[in-house]
């Protein structure tokens, strides 16, 4: 009893109060375009990206849908235009939101579906499917449930069978061997339902887009209601991206 | 000195395929270990064939020619450590295996998946239970398949393969700038084992030095992916048998570990971090000197959660004689990294093959006697422990501000060169082959979770099937890691 106490002492207070608010120090979560001209006929970022992520250069556009954030793009720059923000507000709605460049920053602030709102506001349940995912996804989806972030405070949890869920939640690039089995679990959910797009992978098949492992057919046909950027994306990113889409605890 | 933890070896004369097989068989016969064994496919149906084979005098290499016609007799019924390695020879490059009691296919899909004939039991009372590919929580895709006679498990069948995207042949496709990252994902929760053993098989190809401090670095942020997946697991493991604080507890602290990682590198998974040629990101002198109090309070917390995990009764009622694998067992399979420990085996390529890092700063070998869940769960809390006072450690030297990358060149024709890294699961391999341009013309990688999941299996023979998460939690093994 004294040990459990302990432990509980040694616990404190884990939980991040306000999620919107949250910057976590160091993320190297978004890339940041200068506005300065490229040198004549330099491709150095691009060749450098491994996800073929600067879709546009001079002037530089970048699809966050596909960058990865390992940052190697950075240090080839001769005019040393690109850095990295620790920005975790970078979910959208609408695929092509998620390009950004030195005028449009970071994608559009998301607006409250008030359709979703009132489905899914107080309550939502969603199902994980990792289709060829990393684990590093996953591990981060596991986290958003964990006594830092804890999702649940807001009715959000992810839970076991599709049958209980609103939505499905995609990991990974979606290999052709998951194809199936993820068609068979979101044929399970009930209506109304949707998905959820969560990483480079799922969103644009990532490092593995052009690899012939991958049947990208259910993304196709099933169009994601949010896009959650990143390899892996923060926790922050995917709870700040369905609070603002539900409405949640708005400021 | 002890022997360097990669090897480099040019211009290569292939055994016939007789020869190579009496080679293997007698260095294995002598005591060798197997580190990996694979196969690519070269012109006129010749199969090129390297063992990697470790023993006392550190790393060796033995290279064969086969061709498909002629087969390879297997060596698996003498040397049960090689089946995994055999079965994805005859996958990869299709050379017959005769001899061998199990093709089934590694990770290439049966079509359609779920019409794979598996093992079937028969008799009265005895029944099988399908899980998967999809599982209950928020986890990776894999389908296990359980023999049964009311609870107990005679056998457990798994099959894998559902997350496999090919990278081995994107490695190859893709300019060599862009392979880091594609290693980073081999596993995601093991970025630094895998990106740290392709480092040094491609360092030591190309001729680049880095130098100690930078090795240190890459230790570094080796031990803080070791802390923070060791408590992902136990975590997961006090999850499981219902021991909350444990849960909630071992969570929080790995949030504090995988931060410092992100505060380190910008990433909490290492991406990033190690390239070829050096460290994207040093440790300034004032991150060296804060970082050792953050360890400290999480050493008090750490020791205060597990004295309650490791006296409570119901803990050790659940955890014991549970999941056993047996020295011999373990060895018998070819079972690595933290499941051998646990058996009680002497395998840890950080005191075998230590690199500079381990060399200038040893890293004393943990081990558990019985094999089963209980110890693997001790062995991680027990590992953590001496990764945090190592890391202490490692803080104190000075100069981890690291250089600029060094410049990879040219790599020289037909060489092999192989990298191996004691990741947080165990031994971890890449292996690159040249040819005679200097390309890289085959590339491969392993995660130790590609030997340990038929561990996984015979340690549930005997269990219940209500035995299986602990079990495997305990393992924690890699599906993407295995699955390529």
């Amino acid at each position: 009893m004294l040990r459990s106490l302990r432990v509980r002492i040694s616990q404190g207070r884990q939980y991040i109060g306000d999620l919107r608010t949250a910057a976590p120090a160091n993320f190297r979560g978004m890339p940041v375009i200068a506005d300065v001209a490229c040198a004549p006929a330099c491709r150095a970022c691009a060749d450098a990206c491994p996800t073929h992520a600067f879709v546009a250069l001079d002037p530089v556009q970048i699809d966050l849908g596909r960058c990865i954030q390992c940052g190697d793009c950075a240090p080839v720059c001769p005019e040393k235009k690109l850095t990295f923000a620790n920005a975790c507000h970078t979910a959208a709605v609408l695929r092509e939101d998620l390009l950004i460049s030195a005028h449009r920053p970071a994608p559009p602030p998301i607006a409250v579906s008030t359709a979703l709102q009132k489905q899914f506001g107080r309550s939502l349940r969603l199902r994980s499917v990792s289709a060829g995912g990393c684990n590093g996804c996953e591990s981060e989806l596991n986290a958003v449930g964990n006594v830092n972030f804890d999702l649940g405070r807001y009715g959000i949890e992810f839970v076991a069978s599709p049958r209980h869920a609103d939505g499905l939640v995609i990991s990974g690039p979606v290999t052709r061997n998951m194809a199936e089995s993820l068609q068979l679990c979101f044929d399970a959910l009930p209506r109304p339902r949707f998905v959820l797009a969560f990483g480079a992978c799922a969103i644009s098949g990532g490092l593995f887009a052009e690899a012939p492992q991958i049947e990208r057919q259910f993304l196709d046909a099933n169009v994601p209601i949010l896009y959650v950027p990143g390899c892996p994306p923060h926790p922050l990113t995917l709870v700040n991206g369905l609070m603002d889409l539900l409405g949640i605890a708005l400021p | 000195m002890p022997p360097p933890p990669y090897l480099v070896a040019s211009s290569l004369t292939p055994l016939s395929h007789g020869a190579f097989v009496h080679a293997l068989r007698e260095r294995l016969d002598a005591g060798a270990r197997a580190l990996t064994y694979f196969g690519a496919p070269l012109a006129d149906g010749v199969i090129e064939l390297t063992a990697l084979l470790q023993d006392d005098q550190g790393l060796a290499v033995l290279r064969g020619h086969a061709t498909g016609d002629a087969g390879l007799p297997a060596l698996t019924v003498q040397f049960p450590q090689l089946h995994i390695f055999e079965r994805e020879i005859h996958e990869q490059t299709g050379l017959p295996m005769p001899g061998h009691p199990w093709l089934k296919p590694v990770r290439s899909p049966v079509a359609p998946m779920g019409a794979y004939p598996f093992f079937q039991m028969a008799g009265k009372e005895v029944h099988e239970v399908a899980v998967g590919p999809i599982h209950a929580g928020v986890i990776e895709p894999g389908h296990f398949r359980f023999m049964c006679l009311g609870e107990q498990v005679h056998h457990l069948e798994i099959q894998l393969g559902f997350q496999h995207r090919g990278i081995e042949a994107l490695v190859l496709q893709r300019p060599l700038a862009h392979a880091p990252a594609l290693v980073e994902t081999i596993a995601g929760d093991t970025s630094i084992g895998h990106t740290w053993a392709f480092c040094r098989a491609l360092e030591a190809m190309a001729g680049v030095t880095v130098p100690d401090e930078v090795e240190i670095v890459r230790a570094i942020a080796l031990e803080l992916e070791r802390v923070a997946m060791h408590l992902t697991g136990l975590s997961g493991i006090a999850t499981d048998i219902g021991f909350l604080q444990g849960g909630t507890t071992w969570g929080r602290l790995r949030t504090t570990i995988i931060n410092l990682s992100m505060q380190l590198c910008g990433s909490r998974f290492g991406r990033g971090w190690l390239r070829p040629g050096g460290v994207r990101f040093g440790i300034d002198a004032e991150t060296a000197r804060r970082i050792p109090d953050v360890l400290a309070q999480f050493q008090r917390d750490m020791r205060t959660v597990s004295a309650l995990f490791e006296t409570s009764l119901s803990v050790a009622g659940r955890l014991h004689e549970v999941g056993t694998v047996t020295a011999e067992t373990a060895r018998e399979l070819g079972l690595v990294g933290m499941v051998a420990r646990a058996s009680s085996l002497d395998l840890d390529q950080r005191v075998a093959l230590p690199g500079r890092a381990y060399t200038r700063l040893p890293m004393p070998h943990a081990k558990q006697l019985t094999g089963d869940v209980w110890a693997r769960a001790g062995l991680r809390i027990d590992e953590i422990g001496r990764s945090v006072v190592w890391l202490q450690q490692a803080l104190a030297v000075p100069g981890l501000d690291a250089p600029p990358l060094q410049a990879i060149g040219p790599l020289p024709p037909d060489t092999l060169a192989i990298g191996v890294c004691e990741g947080w699961r165990g031994e971890t391999i890449h292996a690159l082959q040249t040819d005679a341009n200097g390309n890289l013309r085959h590339f491969k990688a392993q995660d130790p979770s590609l030997r340990n999941w038929f561990g996984l299996a015979v340690a549930l023979r005997g269990n219940d099937i209500s035995d299986f998460p602990i079990c495997n939690k305990s393992f924690d093994l890699s599906y993407c890691g295995s699955d390529l």
